[in-house]
């Protein structure tokens, strides 16, 4: 216990790693996964396929392959970045695949009338989307979105094994160095964790029922 | 959905679609030639680092390296739905002692990294294996994401068939086992084969913490090759993972892929049947949307 309040100030200092990783993976996730999403559902049939080809492969594939592929693979044909930036581009890359299934699932879940609506008063493709369809699929989207979130959360962990030392390395870091405490450094990781995952996973699940309620 | 977002296109909207399609195949042709060029400025196409792949040898290891994969997610996989089942009926059960413990066990392992429960074993015990500590954080994290699959499974079902159960006498846990449970499987078996596909992939973990299996065995190829001089001097150099990385990966999806879509036939096949029962909404797949 002694060592773990001593040694707070590394794991703190992962945990922000891991909320930066987070944070940014998120964002850059949300803007590919709904222009992904957008393409799914879009008259352009090449752009069809991109989408449908992006997510089929990237869902079947592991995160620590694309993690593996930004570190080890890359290098190969010049194309070099710092650790945490492959951190950055392997999460996202792979959440967005995730987000784009959450979007369709939601452009999907509006009713019909309502896009039928829209093009009856001669709006554009884009403009339904936009203005009609998208506000309404974001209330179904946001439960699963927050979801994906937090698998983000856990899923960053993987960039310990790629040279990023984010919460759970500090922990890993902290047991190779004082061995005998090496449960307490492990269980403060697990706290900081779960200080984000629950509280989340509870928000999910009382959106989710108050959307349910709404409609 | 799809059809009504756009009118069935006329003239100009199909020549419009047209030019669309145009330049977003050119938009494509150009990705796949940008990354073309990139490889072979790196001298990476026409390369003999692809020679490697006629080796026997690398075949052989990449598929001890599946079996490998294949074999801890087939044992996580049992384990964890025995584990889901048991957290399942504890946390069903109508005392407080039992339904307790049962949930906040599913919550704390659910909300943790898969990579932190197979670090645990290790700190526990010192001199366990990579493959039982693999397996264990596995079990532990997919079995409780399958306990809540399984809630969400029998909460879904008419509370009829539960009072039913209890009406001619069986205990609550005997109902459980024999009305609800098989029924719950049933409506969440796509989703449970989903989550199967989450667990094959989480297997990779293994690569950080020296379980040798797939991805694994595609470094450790790297490094045999990779260093190998000949009296020519060197035979491949770095640039062999690339060939070797591509055939992993490739059996890694080819994997998912075929699993992937067995869990979508089952849900196709399931609506089918569906369509003239009641309409059964679980609206739980998107939970389970990402393990690593």
């Amino acid at each position: 216990m002694d060592k773990l309040v001593d040694n707070l100030d590394p794991i703190l200092e992962g945990f922000w790693t891991t909320i930066q990783l987070t944070m940014v993976a998120a964002v850059a996730a949300m803007i590919l996964g709904t222009i992904l999403g957008t393409m799914r559902v879009s008259p352009i049939p090449p752009l069809r396929w991109l989408g449908a080809a992006y997510v089929e492969i990237v869902r079947n594939t592991p995160l620590t392959l694309v993690f593996f592929f930004m570190v080890f693979v890359a290098p190969q044909v010049d194309i070099l970045v710092e650790f945490k930036t492959s951190a950055y581009v392997a999460l996202s890359v792979y959440t967005a695949a995730f987000v784009c299934e959450a979007v369709r699932s939601g452009i999907n879940s509006v009713s019909t009338g309502q896009a039928e609506a829209a093009r009856a008063i001669g709006m554009t493709f884009t403009q339904s989307i936009s203005t009609v369809i998208l506000p309404q699929a974001m209330r179904t989207i946001i439960p699963p979105l927050i979801n994906i979130f937090v698998a983000l959360t856990k899923n960053s962990s993987v960039a310990a094994g790629f040279f990023v030392t984010e919460l759970f390395a500090s922990g890993r870091d902290l047991n190779l160095r004082y061995p005998s405490d090496g449960l307490w450094f492990l269980g403060g990781v697990a706290f900081f964790y779960l200080l984000i995952t629950i509280p989340a996973g509870i928000a999910a699940g009382q959106l989710e029922r108050k959307v349910a309620i709404a409609r | 959905m799809t059809s009504v977002l756009y009118d069935v296109p006329g003239p100009r909207a199909r020549r419009r679609i047209l030019i669309g399609s145009i330049i977003g195949g050119l938009l494509v042709l150009a990705l796949l030639g940008l990354g073309f060029k990139r490889l072979s400025d790196n001298g990476i196409i026409g390369s003999h680092v692809w020679e490697v792949l006629t080796y026997p040898d690398v075949w052989d290891a990449l598929g001890r390296g599946l079996v490998a994969t294949l074999k801890a997610a087939a044992l996580s996989a049992v384990l964890a739905v025995l584990l889901g089942a048991v957290l399942t009926a504890l946390r069903l059960s109508p005392t407080r002692v039992l339904s307790w413990p049962a949930a906040v066990f599913t919550e704390v392992f659910r909300g943790l990294p898969v990579l932190l429960l197979m670090y645990f074993p290790f700190v526990i015990w010192t001199d366990v294996s990579p493959f039982t500590a693999v397996v264990i954080g596995l079990t532990l994290y997919n079995g409780s994401i399958i306990a809540e699959i399984l809630r969400s499974g029998v909460a879904a079902l008419p509370s009829g068939q539960r009072e039913a159960g209890l009406a001619i006498g069986l205990t609550p846990l005997a109902t459980l086992r024999a009305i609800e449970f098989p029924q719950a499987v049933r409506i969440m078996l796509p989703t449970l084969v989903s989550q199967i596909v989450v667990l094959l992939k989480d297997t990779s973990l293994g690569y950080i913490v020296t379980y040798t299996e797939l991805l694994t065995t595609v470094r450790e190829l790297r490094n045999f090759y990779g260093g190998q001089v000949t009296n020519d001097g060197v035979l491949f150099g770095s640039q062999v993972l690339f060939p070797i990385f591509i055939a992993g990966a490739v059996i890694y999806v080819a994997v998912n892929m075929s699993i992937s879509q067995f869990a979508s036939w089952l849900a196709r096949r399931g609506n089918k049947k569906a369509a003239t029962a009641p309409r059964r909404d679980t609206g739980i797949e998107a939970n389970t949307g990402g393990g690593a």
